[in-house]
């Protein structure tokens, strides 16, 4: 039995504990935004936040994360999308196939977080994810943008 | 999306029949009355138009939606007709189920060779208009007036000499009994509205959320799932495996050999499904291609280049005269290696079976080869088998082939009643690719002394897609696909250059690695033989590359004119910035008109690709804001191939096992992509796939004009710029 502190609800899910967390999210707490695709940390399609930094969940077993700490997913980055990073992502209509984009905004939303203002360098350095549709430069604009909106608002 | 959104089954049937209307399948009879029951049916004025009476109007799409945003381009092109209010647009997949019942009312489900838009154009529109005459005319006979005296915008009609008005959503269950028109007029480009309007995708919002449901993610109540492992080797099988050794693993069910191939694990969750598949002990029999490799396959293919037996395309003049005529003669061998789709979302798909009836949920391409081979691996006729389709997360032409369909039917098969979720891992998906063929090829030019270009022989050897994946395709045991963008006046895309003497023909070598059809397909090695040759021979006869081209293309004016647009875009006629050096390139494919210009510099041996600049000729535009992201992202699939994209072949085995070998272009190496859509009608073309072919030649031209290196053996990553 494992206790997980998940989008701000206390869980418990029994589960076998080298579990990777990305499929106790996605099969014991039915939250399928966040995706699987390769398995071995390298694509970024299961990013999600352990006490905000974000998280490839695909390699990371269940037994590694304390009940205390705080796991986010796409599902609670905002009540109803409403994230500057959501936002943005709409009015750059970023999204294609859609399959990589809860972890590209997963990641950018780690991102802003720890750099609030980030230059193209931080973004190429920290926005590793795949996408295979080609959305980078969106992904790109909307970040700069969620960034200015953040920064002006704060 | 109805079907996106509920993913009980109940739920989903609901979803699908009742946006059926009072067409219900007698395959859906069970499930009949508690749809009756639970929803109100909204009209279907025809099969391709359902509106409800709060006017939200209801577009029925068969083509598949994986990025590419054909849901929203085809319903443009529908509502344009239809005159409705866009504000009030949702779309649905009609199943392939119903269309067969149907007698094909939708056509062609298949979603592939950028064909959605420039197929079906003709009859959604058709469909649009035929449902608007029908509202029109219902309100009429509700007025008793004639038809011709009403008008309509939005979705409201309006009789302006008794200033009478009322809705779609009103009319719609009337206009349902009216008499479909036999012929209707489509309106003059110059009066659409709707079309050629850069709208808003209709299926952002959920993507944001993590609300969208994908084939990965749909759960039903007792579902079981399951993980497969399929022989790595190619043309081998399983030789044995030991089952006892892990079915009593945590969570596992059954152990499963689906066929000769193939052993499954089915458990409660699919992590427990892969761990104990990857417990499992298998042994291969490696079958008769253990032996084969890149190395034996290269060979094979420049075995080919100097062979007799060819086929040929064109054969125009005398190259062989020119070649021994005392001119300048060129030669270059390319190759292009094997590629792998690499879609994010790995296939897929959800089965449930009974001895009565079978239903499978898929990202699918082509939802009727999916039914079809669901009903075949179910051993049930296909009226009593149905396809459900989900968003695919990512498409590019893997999912037109229907593997991971039959084995979640014979997953199924081994627990009747119960859902079966079938997801492969990224392992399997790498093994188990239908591999962008590999091809080589041989350039001969040669140049008089003034410098033109008096013959050209491209020898193309290599693997044929149509001879393993549909050999009734054929053309005289010829495989036109081979020689796509080259022909002399294919609609669907001609060599824009004029060559007094010129041969293209085809030694067919096909080693044993399944073929298909991978985003942009033959076009994307055609075009960097092709536009990067011309640059061998521009630079041997001392002329600017655009100029050398454009001497060629006096008789394209097309093809010209977005090369043109291309070179201007990135400033040609200019010079680029210190260490800044250009390349260009262009094709006609899928029905458009392509170039793409591009700047590099290399420096420490590295190259950056600063800027692209990418025009495009589609006749049509339907939505120009989606023609933009399809461009955009050509450069990501077409680079992502020239820079690093290689499946290697050992042991008669794909080597390459996940993103870590096998790698993908990501954000840092991104450059700035400019589009400029220049549509100038009269056709349709189509925009998902031809620009990925003039990516690599636009880099590799600059890249030469950087370095002075060459690069005919791709990908990059190979080659020291050192």
């Amino acid at each position: 039995m494992a206790r997980l502190n998940i989008n701000g609800q206390d869980r418990e899910v029994d589960v076998d504990p080298d579990t990777p967390l990305l499929w106790v999210i996605r099969e014991q707490l039915g939250l399928t935004g966040t995706k699987f695709a390769c398995g071995v940390a390298q694509c970024g399609a299961c990013t999600i936040h352990i006490d905000g930094i974000a998280t490839r969940s695909c390699v990371m077993p269940v037994s590694a994360v304390a009940p205390e700490q705080k796991i986010l997913t796409i599902e609670g980055l905002s009540p109803d999308g409403s994230h500057p990073l959501q936002k943005a992502w709409l009015a750059h209509e970023v999204p294609q196939c859609g399959y990589c984009q809860a972890g590209m905004i997963m990641a950018a939303a780690g991102l802003l977080q720890q750099n609030p203002n980030p230059s193209d360098e931080d973004i190429n350095a920290e926005i590793t994810n795949i996408c295979r549709c080609g959305t980078y430069n969106r992904v790109r604009a909307a970040i700069k943008e969620a960034a200015a909106d953040t920064t002006n608002a704060g | 999306m109805t079907i996106a959104t509920n993913v009980s089954r109940r739920n989903f049937l609901i979803g699908s029949s009742a946006a059926m209307g009072g067409f219900v399948l007698g395959f859906h009879v069970p499930f009949t009355k508690e749809a009756l029951a639970q929803t109100a049916l909204p009209p279907e004025v025809n099969a391709w138009v359902v509106i409800k009476p709060d006017d939200t109007v209801v577009i029925r799409i068969a083509r598949s939606e994986m990025g590419q945003g054909t849901l929203t381009g085809l319903a443009q092109l529908v509502a344009e007709e239809l005159e409705c209010d866009w504000s009030k647009v949702t779309t649905e997949y009609p199943t392939p189920g119903q269309n067969v019942a149907r007698d094909r009312v939708w056509g062609n489900f298949s979603t592939g060779g950028s064909r959605g838009i420039r197929e079906s154009h003709d009859y959604v529109r058709q469909g649009g208009a035929a449902a608007r005459h029908m509202l029109v005319a219902a309100a009429a006979a509700e007025w008793d007036v004639t038809a011709s005296e009403c008008s309509v915008d939005k979705g409201v009609i309006t009789h302006g000499a008794s200033n009478r008005t009322t809705t779609y959503g009103a009319m719609a269950e009337a206009a349902a009994k009216q008499t479909p028109p036999g012929n209707v007029v489509l309106k003059d480009p110059k009066d659409w509205k709707i079309v050629g309007q850069p709208l808003p995708r209709l299926d952002t919002v959920e993507k944001l959320t993590g609300k969208q449901i994908y084939g990965t993610d749909l759960t039903f109540p007792g579902m079981l799932n399951a993980a497969v492992k399929a022989c790595p080797h190619f043309g081998g099988k399983i030789a044995s495996f030991d089952a006892a050794a892990v079915s009593s693993m945590p969570g596992v069910r059954k152990v499963v050999q689906l066929d000769d191939v193939t052993v499954g694990v089915i458990a409660d969750t699919w992590w427990r499904a892969k761990t104990a598949l990857d417990a499992l002990p298998v042994t291969w029999d490696e079958g008769p291609n253990k032996d084969v490799s890149s190395a034996s396959i290269a060979e094979m293919l420049k075995e080919g280049l100097e062979a007799d037996d060819a086929f040929v395309l064109r054969n125009e003049g005398d190259v062989q005269t020119q070649f021994s005529g005392g001119g300048k003669v060129l030669s270059a061998v390319y190759a292009f290696p094997y590629q792998n789709h690499a879609t994010m979302e790995p296939m897929n798909a959800t089965a449930l079976y009974t001895t009565e009836r079978c239903e499978v949920w898929a990202p699918t391409q082509n939802g009727e080869a999916s039914l079809a081979a669901a009903a075949e691996a179910a051993g049930l006729p296909i009226r009593q088998c149905d396809v459900h389709k989900v968003h695919l997360g990512g498409g590019f032409g893997r999912r037109g082939m229907q593997d991971y369909v039959r084995q979640a039917v014979q997953l199924a098969r081994e627990v009747p009643g119960t859902h079966v979720k079938l997801i492969w891992s990224r392992e399997e998906d790498m093994l188990h690719g239908a591999y962008h063929p590999t091809t080589q090829c041989k350039m001969t030019g040669a140049l008089d002394a003034e410098g033109n270009l008096t013959a050209l022989h491209m020898r193309i050897s290599g693997q044929s897609i149509l001879a393993s994946v549909r050999p009734e395709a054929m053309q005289g045991g010829m495989d036109p696909v081979v020689f796509q963008g080259l022909t002399q006046n294919s609609p669907e895309g001609h060599l824009a250059y004029t060559i007094p003497n010129l041969r293209i023909d085809h030694a067919m070598r096909n080693p044993p690695v399944p073929p298909g059809f991978w985003r942009g397909v033959n076009l994307n090695q055609n075009a960097i033989y092709m536009e990067c040759f011309l640059d061998e021979l521009a630079d041997a006869a001392g002329v600017d590359p655009l100029e050398f081209r454009r001497k060629l293309m006096v008789n394209h004016p097309k093809h010209l004119a977005v090369l043109n647009a291309a070179a201007e875009g990135i400033g040609w006629d200019k010079p680029a910035a210190e260490g800044v050096h250009r390349g260009l390139g262009q094709i006609m494919g899928f029905g458009s008109y392509v170039a793409a210009a591009a700047e590099v510099s290399v420096a420490d041996g590295r190259m950056k690709i600063h800027r692209i600049v990418a025009a495009t000729d589609p006749g049509h535009q339907v939505n120009p804001a989606q023609i933009e992201r399809q461009v955009e992202g050509s450069f990501v699939y077409g680079l992502s191939a020239a820079l690093y994209g290689e499946c290697t072949i050992g042991n008669g085995r794909v080597e390459q096992e996940n993103f870590d070998t096998y790698e993908v272009l990501r954000m840092a190496e991104m450059p700035e992509v400019e589009t400029i859509i220049m549509p100038s009608g009269g056709f349709w073309g189509g925009v998902g796939e031809p620009t990925i072919a003039v990516a690599a030649p636009a880099v590799l031209n600059a890249l030469f004009a950087a370095t002075g290196k060459r690069i005919r053996m791709l990908p990059l990553k190979n080659h020291d710029l050192a």
